[in-house]
């Protein structure tokens, strides 16, 4: 890489080629190694996404197309959204909330809060889905108060956003954390001396300047919470119709062999993700040539 | 003197920090708390009956070494793609990069579908592989192959900042001073490497250990040869036994917040390192 230290030195007195001798690999070996990185995330990536693709659309168009005007495939899409719709706006509140208090005051246990708000991503999504069973199912703590005020949580829609909560819990706070803390609060202290208060705050300048980490967070909050599958398979019941959400379905489908079906709905949620990665790139771009600036 | 005046400058902290709290209590420690109690309410012995079970026992010792060795080979392929990325400019490299992060992005039901149709006797990779032995789909292999894949952006992406970081200086300062490119990459890359690609590769275990959707289409799911422990926590859920479950669950949770307190050590371990 031709660094801003072998310009320098292409000025001063080493010659430019020794410094690149010593410092630069073989041509050999950049080759060799960009052949296994690319050879690898070849059959790693790239081909198991190129499959779902294939797959999908291994008996034409049509059969492609009608696999999304099914009533229960329409459903699935349809819980989807819902589930997604409401995980992400609660975490996005609690996200904000929990950075604007760990990054704006001292106090005690702080470390303690922030390794409690990454603690779901340490659980496996299967106990995320065991745990909500056990409060909320038949036999569980409040179970039978909800049984007796006719409220359905578990195998119905009430578990399945709240096991998509639970999996997408740190996602946009952990985001905006690191972040808010490496702008400080001098700005706000400002507001508060010009007489604003804490709403003008928040949005008239912290809002501003933290928007593109909280899109960024927001982005991947829901690329999770759209595909989620272990946790939400737990607390579903799987009705067809009713509490099967996209991932849940393409299991459904592939279960009873219906392997054209699967993969077409498989396939919404593959474009899903590479939507996801195209604008978690293009965010990642954006918030680097503001940084420039 | 400067902290307290700051807690009483801006406003919102009792109200953002009980709506934490209380967020965090009711999502997160309350329902994980509940698994707690299930589980110390069933007594030793039958915690012990249901945990360390000979089939249960088979299933920790195939998650161990499946997400194990997944992360193992992450970690040396990952250090190679990282290093690649940040270092050889190639035709394509941008996409490449955005393409890591696929595993985090993918449902795992749809990567377990398309892994399974790629390594499946009749498959892309399968029809290739089956003449020569190498069974793959319905084996341990399989889960050894589906662990990888999620296992993946772990390396890179903690590799990656690290070696952008580095300044060029360090290794021609070791050239001027005499090393060979080896020595240098041993002696000056390496230990600067090293803190990130051991966090990398716990970060991939930890998610290997209780990955779940992309493991039960290519396992085949067999008792005793390749039933992953999230499943077997399904299964009985699935014969409402709700205490064996639970017994099971605990003893995964048990492991992932010893590996989370390994991981903050390490962190810790990392950053007094860059500031010595």
């Amino acid at each position: 890489m031709a660094g801003p230290a072998s310009t320098l030195l292409a000025a001063g007195a080493p010659p430019r080629t020794a410094a690149h001798r010593a410092t630069q690999d073989p041509a050999w070996l950049r080759w060799a190694l960009i052949g296994t990185a690319i050879v690898f995330l070849g059959f790693f990536l790239f081909l198991p996404l190129v499959a779902v693709f294939a797959e999908g659309l291994a008996h034409g168009l049509r059969t492609y197309l009608a696999s999304f005007r099914e009533p229960d495939a329409l459903a699935a899409i349809r819980l989807t959204l819902l589930t997604a719709g409401i995980a992400v706006p609660a975490n996005l509140v609690f996200g904000v909330a929990a950075a604007w208090c760990i990054t704006k005051f001292p106090f005690r246990g702080k470390s303690l809060l922030i390794t409690l708000i990454d603690l779901p991503f340490a659980v496996s999504p299967v106990i995320s889905g065991l745990i909500y069973v056990l409060v909320f199912g038949a036999r569980g703590w409040f179970g039978s108060w909800f049984l007796d005020h006719n409220i359905a949580i578990i195998f119905a829609v009430p578990g399945i956003v709240l096991a998509t909560i639970f999996v997408t819990f740190p996602f946009i706070a952990r985001e905006l954390i690191p972040l808010m803390q490496a702008q400080g609060s001098d700005e706000e202290m400002t507001a508060v001396t010009l007489g604003a208060g804490g709403w003008q705050i928040f949005w008239r300048v912290t809002l501003p300047n933290i928007k593109w980490g909280l899109l960024y967070g927001v982005i991947l909050c829901n690329a999770r919470a759209m595909g989620e599958f272990g946790a939400v398979s737990v607390v579903s019941g799987h009705i067809r119709g009713e509490t099967n959400t996209m991932p849940l379905h393409v299991e459904i489908l592939y279960n009873e062999y219906n392997f054209a079906a699967a993969f077409a709905v498989a396939s919404l949620l593959a474009l899903l993700a590479l939507v996801t990665l195209a604008l978690k790139t293009f965010v990642e771009w954006r918030s680097q040539q503001l940084g420039r600036t | 003197m400067a902290a307290s005046r700051q807690r009483f400058v801006l406003p919102g902290f009792g109200i953002s920090l009980g709506f934490t709290l209380a967020y965090l209590g009711i999502i997160v420690l309350i329902p994980l708390a509940a698994a707690f109690l299930k589980a110390s309410g069933m007594g030793w012995p039958a915690f012990a009956r249901a945990a360390f079970s000979p089939r249960v026992l088979a299933a920790y010792r195939l998650s161990f070494f499946c997400s194990l060795a997944a992360a193992a080979v992450n970690a040396v392929f990952g250090l190679i793609v990282a290093w690649v990325l940040v270092r050889y400019p190639f035709p394509g490299r941008r996409l490449v990069d955005a393409l890591v992060d696929l595993p985090f992005a993918l449902p795992t039901a749809v990567a377990g579908i398309a892994l399974t149709a790629l390594y499946a006797p009749t498959g892309w990779l399968g029809h290739w592989l089956e003449p020569l032995g190498i069974h793959v789909a319905f084996t341990r292999l399989g889960v050894f192959v589906a662990l990888t894949f999620i296992g993946l952006p772990f390396v890179v992406r903690t590799v990656q900042p690290v070696l952008q970081e580095l300044e060029p200086e360090l290794e021609e300062a070791s050239a001027t001073l005499g090393a060979n490119r080896w020595q240098t990459i041993r002696r000056v890359l390496l230990p600067e490497i090293l803190p990130p690609l051991l966090t990398g590769f716990a970060l991939a275990f930890a998610r290997a250990l209780g990955e779940y959707g992309s493991v039960v289409f290519i396992s085949g799911n067999m008792p005793m040869k390749t039933e992953i422990v999230p499943l077997l926590i399904i299964t009985k859920l699935e014969q409402y036994d709700y205490a064996g479950a639970t017994a099971i669950a605990v003893v995964m949770l048990v492991a992932s917040f010893l590996l989370l307190l390994l991981l903050n050590l390490l962190q810790k371990r990392t950053h007094r390192f860059y500031r010595a």
